[in-house]
């Protein structure tokens, strides 16, 4: 299983760089992640980010990018909840990317 | 046949699907791989609903407590089905009666059929996948 080094501390993440155990996720973990992916962190990243992991904690999956645009245009209005938006922020994929650097599984439902 | 298959906007073939739900969530990997399958394929944009029959009722269970067995608590997976706009979720009522539960039990909302006429909505569809 490959691993990333954190501040000292050695992560097991999968073949594709998603991480393994959801508990090892810190925001410095997450900095490292989107550096990986070359993504600079803004509050709209947050914003984004944050949303996934309280999706996941409430429905115990990472959602489709469909069902994700969809939910954030329901919390965060329209403006956000579209596609165009989204993957200004994650150019290589909002549910890949993001999904990633939030510490969750790659989606269910993306194909 | 394909003449009476209603045809959506993009010129796709839309069929009737059904996921029919015969075993308890936990286990066996049925429940969870199943529900994997009818998340994606709602990417699909198929008219797809979900039947509840025999220990499959159980899967629907609210206040589920997987600590004990080290299992990943997908219950709570039920209700996202909505925002995949999977809305059609049915339960058998002879296997949740014979099973001394109500709708109330329920993590998600539910239309409770008869055997019967659940019998007549599976001869309706285009496809039954029964795990």
């Amino acid at each position: 299983m490959p691993t990333i080094e954190v501040n000292g501390k050695t992560i097991e993440v999968d073949e594709e760089g998603y991480l393994v155990n959801l508990s090892d996720w810190s925001e410095e973990v997450a900095d490292f992640l989107a550096k990986e992916e070359k993504v600079e962190m803004t509050p709209n990243h947050w914003e984004v980010v944050n949303f996934l992991r309280e999706y996941y904690n409430e429905y115990q999956i990472a959602p489709a990018i469909r069902v994700l645009t969809k939910a954030i245009a329901k919390k965060l209005g329209p403006d956000k909840g579209n596609n165009k938006y989204l993957y200004e922020l994650f150019p290589y994929g909002p549910a890949k990317q993001a999904c990633k650097i939030a510490g969750l599984p790659k989606p269910t439902g993306c194909i | 046949m394909s003449d009476e298959i209603e045809m959506e906007e993009g010129g796709g073939v839309v069929k009737k699907f059904m996921f029919l739900n015969r075993k308890a969530p936990y286990g066996t990997i049925y429940a969870l791989e199943g529900l994997e399958v009818v998340l994606i394929s709602a990417a699909f944009e198929q008219d797809v609903c979900m039947a509840f029959v025999d220990d499959g009722v159980y899967q629907l269970m609210k206040d589920v407590d997987t600590s004990g067995i080290e299992m990943k608590n997908f219950s709570k997976t039920y209700r996202a089905l909505e925002g995949y706009d999977i809305e059609k979720l049915y339960v058998e009522r002879e296997s949740m009666e014979l099973r001394g539960l109500t709708e109330d039990d329920f993590i998600v909302d539910v239309t409770v059929l008869s055997s019967a006429e659940l019998a007549a909505l599976m001869a309706e569809q285009d496809v039954v996948i029964s795990h």
